[in-house]
């Protein structure tokens, strides 16, 4: 698109004034949008309520009253918590979502940096957010904080290893850890030789979308997974102590992720940017390529709330039960299986 | 204590008993207080559970912190006066409690209600009775996690309680049970209006069986949990449908004729052999039902008559005492009145369910995990208001 | 469909929830209007009816009051003031003697205390306490909730008619007094 309007930016006014904003943009617009659709409006339909209805037409200004709200808040510190550690601990979780931005494509050429490793780059930053999590379980001074964060650690570490078996079935297929690469596979390819509707790998990899929702689901902390945030005995877990700004930043983290994870798991299985029909080449995905891939990550972060607002959930050991004895080896016995079939065909 | 400093010194040795975090490290293991703030515990209670890591070695329920005093409050309240103050005991099914206390001073009056009011009184006991395990329905998934169950129990108790407000005058607190009978008869059009809500009820039984009973996440949390085998039952003096999902076939609505009207209906007491916390919600779950089914049969075979029984102006009961037990939806409750002949009751001694059902606590919450107490704690269901009354 | 594993069941049942509140019409009207198809009645926009036997305040009817005392001396929160004086009123007919009734000078229901449960309506043998559903006087400061004679005979207006009963019961319907 910067081709389109002939201009030349340098390097600094390209990554800082155009990069930095959409990216920004990228992460917050969405995570607002599934706030109020989904936590909202959707979850409360699910619920036989309406939701917020007064704050705008339809409550659609909800989110900034709450934002507003949380930003008057006095920024509370419990007199006995680790200072440095409990300030930071909300920047390590957001910083790890925005890093995880940088690496989804939504057009040929709309993207922010092409990395050959792309969906290795996004798995380890992913990683990150366990850090901030445990800093802020165990500089709140708080025996509540203490469990919830030892118990979100045992559990996000649990189930990074099912996310990245699940997509390392999708690498194997695609033949690329690029994420442009992955959607390009997707587009060029062929089922049983019928290029119509290309290759999207939701078809192949059932096994392997499964899991890998089960365990978005897990690293989003939210139910059947919710141990670290159960909300009836915990109060909130690790983020009990955080009041204000800092919340809010939680609180966007984990909406920002739950986008950005479902714009992944569009991008490996559901073909990103792409629908068939047209030439995967050409400058209309430019334009009309975000839009398709917020439509289809809109989709997907539905079957996350879904699943959230059904279920009870589970006590940790029957978590990591299900991650290590169930999870693992499924996730292990698909990629066999992919291996096979992808050097047999 | 005349100096503001004084004061101030005593307030907060007060406050320090209830703060939510007692940091006592023993070589036991780590202490943690589920204390009287809680989301989790249906009002101000506090669990001292002392842990090692997230095993449960030891916990202790500590009970008052509602404590409203009563009995000493019906010592100086004339009958009616009583039965306005009784509603708020169980606050949930709150018909069921001015039942036991009506009954037993029937009883020392030696006046019998006439069989309408006796009917109709078995069908607000019922009603009472959804209401409250409804809640207990929607409340159970909720401290497991499933959010979404007890908007559904809210939305459907609100047909029965409209029920209740349409008769009573108050959804919550309808005080409208007298001595000799009720208080008002019947509006027009409310056997209808209330089969339609017992099909509403039906319909959310059924919600509920398949979002929650049969979740194999519920299950998971639930079955094997808990499990207190019937003879602890009976000696620690569990009572309603924690006795019979222990497998222990006791109904006072059938073993007992107390002056409701169950020997003239087609009714079952369900009980389970597991003694676990599913089998307590599926117990209540199909009590529920059977609830219903009692409702319907009554409401069809209402008979005419008058409401009251001729009882004078002002109620002096003669000396004596009583005491009568009735199966609440928490489970057994019971009034022991005593009166001397005067206006106000002597003394009364109420039995209450929940106060005997938390005493299992300590027995119960041995080598659980910390999310097992609040599943077992739900499981008993309680209400705070009875047991500190 | 009882084969399908209990967690597919109750995502079925969320689902028809949500379509259920959406399309209140079914899915062959799909216009999504969840206003209707949601239990939530949006107060203060739409105000539902309480029943007539709501409890919602008292009124006053005070050509009744004898100032007997009955309601005040009844109330388990002791929340009505009374006080009257006996005054001569003129005789039914020519050449009788001058009655002495009992005048109200202040009758006041302290809402802050009143428990709402109806011992000193039922108590009244004269029928000059009645229920009535209205339930929005909220007043800001605590002391304005203590309702005057003046501000009790108002709440007459909003006495519902005593409603018919079920058939086979032996109650009378009682009137309300025009206020």
């Amino acid at each position: 698109m910067i081709d389109l309007l002939a201009l030349s930016p340098a390097w600094w006014q390209e990554t800082f004034l155009i990069k930095v904003p959409i990216g920004l943009l990228a992460v917050l617009l969405p995570a607002g949008t599934i706030v109020y659709l989904y936590l909202f409006k959707a979850i409360s339909f699910m619920q036989s309520r309406l939701g917020p209805m007064e704050a705008g037409p339809y409550g659609s200004l909800q989110l900034l009253a709450e934002v507003g709200k949380w930003i008057q808040k006095e920024d509370i510190f419990p007199s006995k918590a680790d200072k440095f550690v409990f300030a930071a601990a909300p920047f390590v979780v957001l910083m790890s979502t925005f890093l995880l931005v940088v690496i989804i494509p939504a057009g040929p050429d709309a993207l922010f940096v092409d990395l050959d490793a792309g969906i290795y780059f996004a798995m380890a930053v992913s990683s990150v957010s366990v850090i901030g999590i445990l800093m802020a379980g165990w500089s709140s001074a708080n025996k509540y904080s203490l469990l919830g964060g030892i118990r979100a650690a045992g559990q996000l570490i649990a189930y990074e290893l099912p996310l990245i078996l699940a997509v390392v079935g999708v690498v194997i297929q695609a033949g690329t850890m690029n994420m442009q690469g992955i959607v390009l596979a997707q587009a060029e390819g062929e089922i049983f030789g019928w290029g119509g509707i290309g290759n999207p790998f939701i078809l192949t990899q059932f096994i392997g979308f499964v899991i890998f929702m089960i365990a978005v689901q897990a690293e989003l902390t939210q139910a059947p997974f919710d141990m670290p945030v159960a909300e009836s005995e915990l109060v909130t877990g690790y983020l009990t102590e955080y009041s204000g700004i800092r919340f809010l930043l939680f609180f966007i983290g984990e909406f920002a992720s739950a986008g950005v994870f479902s714009a992944i798991a569009a991008v490996l299985f559901f073909g990103g940017w792409y629908v068939p029909g047209i030439d995967p080449a050409s400058q209309i995905f430019n334009v009309i390529g975000p839009l398709i891939l917020a439509g289809k990550m809109m989709v997907i972060a539905f079957l996350i709330f879904w699943f959230r607002f059904t279920f009870p959930r589970f006590r940790e050991d029957q978590l990591q039960r299900l991650a290590w004895k169930f999870l693992i080896p499924l996730s292990l016995a698909n990629i066999a299986l992919t291996g096979v079939l992808k050097v047999a065909a | 204590m005349t100096s503001e400093s004084d004061q101030l010194a005593y307030i907060a040795s007060q406050a320090a008993d209830a703060r939510v975090n007692v940091e006592v490290e023993t070589d036991e293991g780590m202490t943690l207080n589920l204390g009287p703030q809680h989301p989790a515990t249906h009002g101000t209670l506090r669990i001292i559970a002392k842990l090692d890591g997230e095993k449960v070695i030891a916990a202790e329920p500590i009970m008052g912190y509602m404590h409203r005093g009563y009995e000493k409050l019906t010592e100086v309240r004339t009958y009616p006066q009583v039965t306005t103050l009784i509603n708020r005991i169980d606050w949930l099914g709150s018909f069921a409690n001015e039942v036991p206390f009506i009954l037993a001073a029937e009883q020392l009056m030696e006046v019998e209600a006439p069989p309408r009011a006796q009917w109709i009184r078995t069908i607000l006991f019922e009603l009472s009775r959804i209401a409250n395990v409804c809640l207990f329905l929607g409340d159970m998934a909720v401290q497991i996690g499933a959010t979404t169950p007890v908007f559904y129990a809210f939305r459907d108790r609100e047909f029965v309680l409209n029920q209740i407000e349409r008769v009573t005058g108050g959804r919550f607190h309808p005080n409208f049970d007298r001595i000799g009978g009720l208080k008002d008869d019947l509006p027009k059009g409310w056997i209808e209006e209330t089969r339609g809500a017992l099909k509403r009820m039906e319909a959310f039984c059924d919600e509920m069986e398949e979002l929650v009973l049969g979740n194999e996440i519920f299950q998971a949390r639930t079955r094997g949990i808990g499990t207190i085998p019937g003879d602890v039952a009976l000696a620690y003096g569990l009572s309603g449908a924690n006795l019979r999902a222990s497998g222990v076939d006791w109904d006072i609505r059938r073993d007992a004729n107390v002056g409701l009207v169950y020997d003239q209906v087609d009714w079952k007491v369900w009980t389970h052999p597991d003694g676990d916390s599913f089998a307590r919600f599926w117990v209540r779950l199909q009590e529920t039902r059977e609830a219903c089914k009692i409702i319907d049969q009554l409401l069809g075979t209402i008979p005419s008559g008058p409401i009251m029984a001729k009882v004078p102006r002002i109620i002096k009961v003669p000396p004596g005492e009583a005491y009568v037990a009735t199966e609440n939806p928490l489970g057994e409750m019971g009034f022991y009145v005593v009166s001397k002949g005067d206006l106000t009751p002597f003394r009364v001694k109420i039995r209450s369910a929940s106060f005997s059902n938390m005493s299992i606590a300590p027995w119960v919450l041995k080598d659980v995990f910390v999310p097992d107490i609040i599943s077992i704690l739900a499981s008993l269901y309680f209400i705070l208001g009875d047991i500190d009354r | 469909m009882s084969q399908l594993p209990g967690i597919l069941k109750g995502l079925k049942v969320t689902f028809k929830t949500m379509i259920k509140t959406l399309f209140p019409g079914g899915l062959l009207k799909p216009i999504p209007k969840p206003s209707e198809g949601a239990l939530t009645v949006q107060y203060p926009h739409v105000k539902e009816a309480p029943p007539p036997r709501a409890r919602g305040v008292i009124a006053l009817h005070e050509g009744n009051c004898t100032a007997c005392m009955l309601c005040a001396r009844e109330c388990p929160d002791w929340c009505i003031y009374i006080e009257g004086h006996k005054e001569l009123a003129p005789p039914r007919r020519e050449g009788g003697k001058p009655r002495q009734v009992n005048a109200l000078d202040r009758f006041d229901i302290d809402f802050s205390l009143c428990m709402f449960c109806g011992i000193c309506v039922e108590v009244c043998p004269f029928d000059a306490l009645f229920w009535t559903p209205e339930y929005e006087f909220s007043e800001l400061k605590l002391a304005d909730l203590l309702h005057d004679k003046e501000r009790l005979g108002e709440w007459m207006e909003t006495v519902p008619d005593f409603e018919e009963y079920e058939d086979g019961s032996e109650q009378k319907v009682r009137k309300v007094p025009p206020s």
